[in-house]
């Protein structure tokens, strides 16, 4: 997995989720990275939400692929990802929704999908083609770097980022072997479950994110059970990035796109110290 | 004729040390390109623990003798080679011999996997254990070893799957695990795994998922396998023993693949054994309505392993389709893919319509009521005999093996609905005996019935008995 010997990616090529993450700490604040199914509740309507929590806050847009084996995913997301496929949603309309969020947006749009969808189009072309829309790169839940040879090359080769998980459960080993697979940021699973808002993000969270950092991991981000203001505050204490899904999808189905955009605007008062709000009163 | 239970202590050779020129050498994590570990990394310390502790208990002899035991005096292993002769007069006049895998206790194959994980899940000191089931077979196996040994158990069924297997549910619940209806997707075994598979997540500190079939991430196909293999080796020094022969051919149902491996890989090295898998064809191929995973399917990636896999241009899951709940999976453990790719093992699609022919055909010739999924594999040997019999000298110069992987108890319902011995109430015609819910509430074949519904009918079901 030579990054450097491909000869079609930039030469000093750029990580898009990189960058976001890394403006938002020139900022004085940490990353919010907001997921959204693509094609929920419609295509239109799943780009309009994505801007709106763009303009609300978020330094990168998380685009879920509807999938019918969703086995990370928790009850919320997996009636959502049900019902866009339900309306139609196909892979390939993920290149288009990737591209009008990002004409119309600064942040980094990554996307997130279960490994088949990928392998049915084709690694390569898969990869081309999220290049083209201008996607920063994939989030892959249930492909481990052991499995990842041929993302590796086509990950290279369009210059896109790859985010890999860990977890509360992985070795040491496994953690030093995934933060070096891994560009753009890693993806630090909070707890051992599924996706889903909980009243109280676990603390493994913040152990995992220590062992992604001891590992040279430069940005790690956390997911998985974050929903509130509290927790992106908790969280921005220690991971350079808070990753927020199901609450946003519940507000999406609640509330339409005003309200998934208020959310975001409230989640990133998790970024506000607390006596800054004081003083600025 | 070798103990079959010596054979199992000795080894013989165990499929994955064989040396490694033999197909019989499998170990896994791949078999050619089909395999491996398509899997979050919140599960893979986990597949870790078990592969390391698999691997150690399959060369330790303390854990072999348990497994022995359990084979020998609960299971009632090894289960009997019995000659179909009424039947086989049907499939050209060859000699067919069913491997009786049904006379096992629980009723099918599957109580040889699940007491060797339940043994596993002992070893790695996991007081919970979680399954999945689709027919409710191994359900009710998992169920039975949990009771056995001690430790909690859940099972995850398909909503679909309770209603058309409510006595499995009944017989699940009497032996203290809890049944989890699964209402996602199409309600059926996939959909069940999906559930596991997050349970297990969020559970795998003191849970240990014990995987129905040979498919899954790694170490599952190998050692699902592994625990199988028992049925192979004894049909070879049973069939040995009664004809002084190697068959010509091997016949076994394809769901997940778990009995057919097991039957198959004792005789992998022997190369005039021609083996056949049969797949459901639902109704029909060309309808789009099967579960013909091989036949149709392309390669993909789904429960953790690479293999192929019933799928959509977008890489969606397609749900299948069959009259066998067992067989209504829309992949194939990886080692079928393999064997299937380098020709080794013949993959044919069998109709629910065969396969309930057949099913008939069993039960009028032998006395002998045998499971849906298997009377695919019995609809496969005919069609085989009739094939193998035309360049055979005398017909009954061709000799077959059935693997009759388990028994039609739970299927008397929906076989009584088939051939027409149910009036529109759901009663035995005559009699006011119901193998349903009350009157009023008619759902034949096809009809949806909400999930909660089709547990209550059970449990009533079960206690009006």
């Amino acid at each position: 997995m030579s990054e450097t010997t491909n000869s079609t990616a930039p030469a000093a090529f750029e990580s898009k989720s990189a960058a976001a993450i890394e403006k938002a700490k020139a900022a004085g604040r940490k990353a919010l990275i907001a997921y959204l199914p693509a094609g929920y509740p419609s295509k239109q309507a799943s780009i309009d939400a994505a801007i709106a929590v763009a303009r609300n806050g978020a330094d990168i847009i998380e685009i879920g692929i509807p999938y019918s084996d969703p086995v990370m995913d928790g009850a919320v997301i997996q009636a959502a990802t049900t019902e866009a496929l339900a309306n139609g949603f196909h892979v390939t309309d993920v290149f288009d929704i990737v591209a009008a969020i990002t004409a119309e947006t600064d942040a980094a749009v990554m996307v997130m999908t279960y490994w088949n969808p990928v392998m049915r189009l084709g690694v390569d072309e898969f990869s081309r083609r999220l290049a083209e829309a201008g996607g920063a790169g994939l989030i892959t839940p249930d492909l481990i770097p052991d499995e990842a040879a041929e993302w590796f090359a086509a990950s290279d080769k369009y210059g896109l980022d790859r985010v890999f998980l860990v977890a509360p459960s992985s070795t040491p080993e496994r953690v030093a072997m995934t933060v070096a697979a891994t560009r753009g940021f890693v993806y630090a699973v909070s707890i051992m479950g599924v996706t889903g808002a909980r009243s109280s993000v676990s603390s493994a969270a913040e152990s995992v994110v220590a062992a992604a950092h001891a590992a040279g991991a430069e940005r790690a981000c956390v997911g998985l059970g974050v929903s509130q203001a509290k927790h992106v505050r908790e969280i921005a204490a220690y991971a350079d990035g808070v990753i927020v899904g199901t609450a946003l999808v519940a507000a999406l189905r609640d509330g339409g796109v005003a309200a998934v955009g208020a959310l975001a605007k409230e989640l990133s008062t998790g970024f506000d110290a607390p006596a800054t709000e004081e003083v600025a009163q | 004729m070798v103990d079959p239970a010596t054979a199992f202590l000795q080894g013989g050779v165990p499929a994955g040390s064989a040396p490694e020129q033999s197909l019989r050498h499998a170990p896994g994590p791949y078999f050619g390109a089909f395999g491996g570990r398509w899997m979050p990394e919140s599960l893979i310390a986990a597949l870790d623990e078990l592969e390391e502790t698999f691997e150690k208990a399959k060369v330790d002899p303390e854990f072999l003798a348990e497994v022995l035991e359990l084979n020998k005096n609960y299971s009632g292993r090894p289960s009997l080679l019995t000659e179909a002769k009424r039947f086989g007069a049907h499939a050209g006049g060859a000699r067919v011999f069913l491997k009786r895998e049904d006379l096992n206790h629980t009723g099918s194959h599957k109580i040889n996997n699940v007491l060797g994980q339940a043994l596993l899940a002992k070893r790695m000191g996991k007081t919970r254990v979680i399954a999945e089931t689709g027919a409710g077979q191994h359900g009710v196996a998992t169920a039975t070893a949990a009771a056995l040994l001690g430790l909690e158990c859940v099972v995850y069924m398909g909503a679909e799957d309770c209603r058309r297997q409510a006595l499995n549910v009944a017989r699940m619940q009497l032996l203290g695990a809890t049944v989890v209806p699964v209402t996602n997707g199409s309600q059926t075994l996939k959909d069940a795994i999906n559930d596991a598979l997050r349970d297990w997540v969020a559970n795998v500190e003191n849970t240990h998922y014990v995987l129905g079939t040979v498919s899954g991430a790694h170490p599952f196909p190998a050692m699902v396998r592994f625990f199988h293999e028992v049925i192979g080796e004894e049909a070879r020094a049973q069939i040995l023993e009664q004809t002084g022969r190697l068959p010509d051919a091997l016949c076994a149902c394809i769901g997940g693949g778990s009995n057919a491996i097991g039957l198959f890989h004792g005789f992998l090295d022997d190369p005039s054994v021609k083996m056949f898998g049969f797949e459901a064809g639902g109704e029909g191929v060309d309808t789009g309505r099967h579960a013909a995973t091989i036949t149709l399917g392309r390669p993909g990636v789904l429960h953790g392993a690479r293999s192929y896999l019933m799928q959509d241009e977008d890489g969606q899951t397609i749900e299948s389709h069959s009259i066998s709940a067992g067989l209504d999976y829309p992949g194939v453990g990886p080692e079928h893919s393999y064997l299937h790719d380098i020709g080794r093992v013949s993959y044919e699609a069998i109709t629910d319509t065969e396969a309930m022919e057949a099913f008939k055909l069993l039960c009028r010739t032998e006395g002998i009521i045998p499971a849906i999924e298997t009377a695919h594999a019995l609809a496969g040997a005919i069609k085989v005999g009739q094939r193998l019999v035309v360049d055979a000298e005398k017909p009954e110069d061709v000799v077959i093996i059935v693997n009759l992987s388990g028994r039609g108890d739970k299927d008397v319902e929906t076989a009584a609905d088939w051939f027409g011995i149910l009036d529109e109430d759901g009663h035995v015609k005559g009699t006011t005996l119901s193998t349903r819910k009350a009157k009023g509430s008619p759902h034949g074949a096809g009809a949806p019935t909400a999930a909660a519904d089709s547990m209550d009918s059970t449990t009533e079901d079960a206690s009006n008995e």
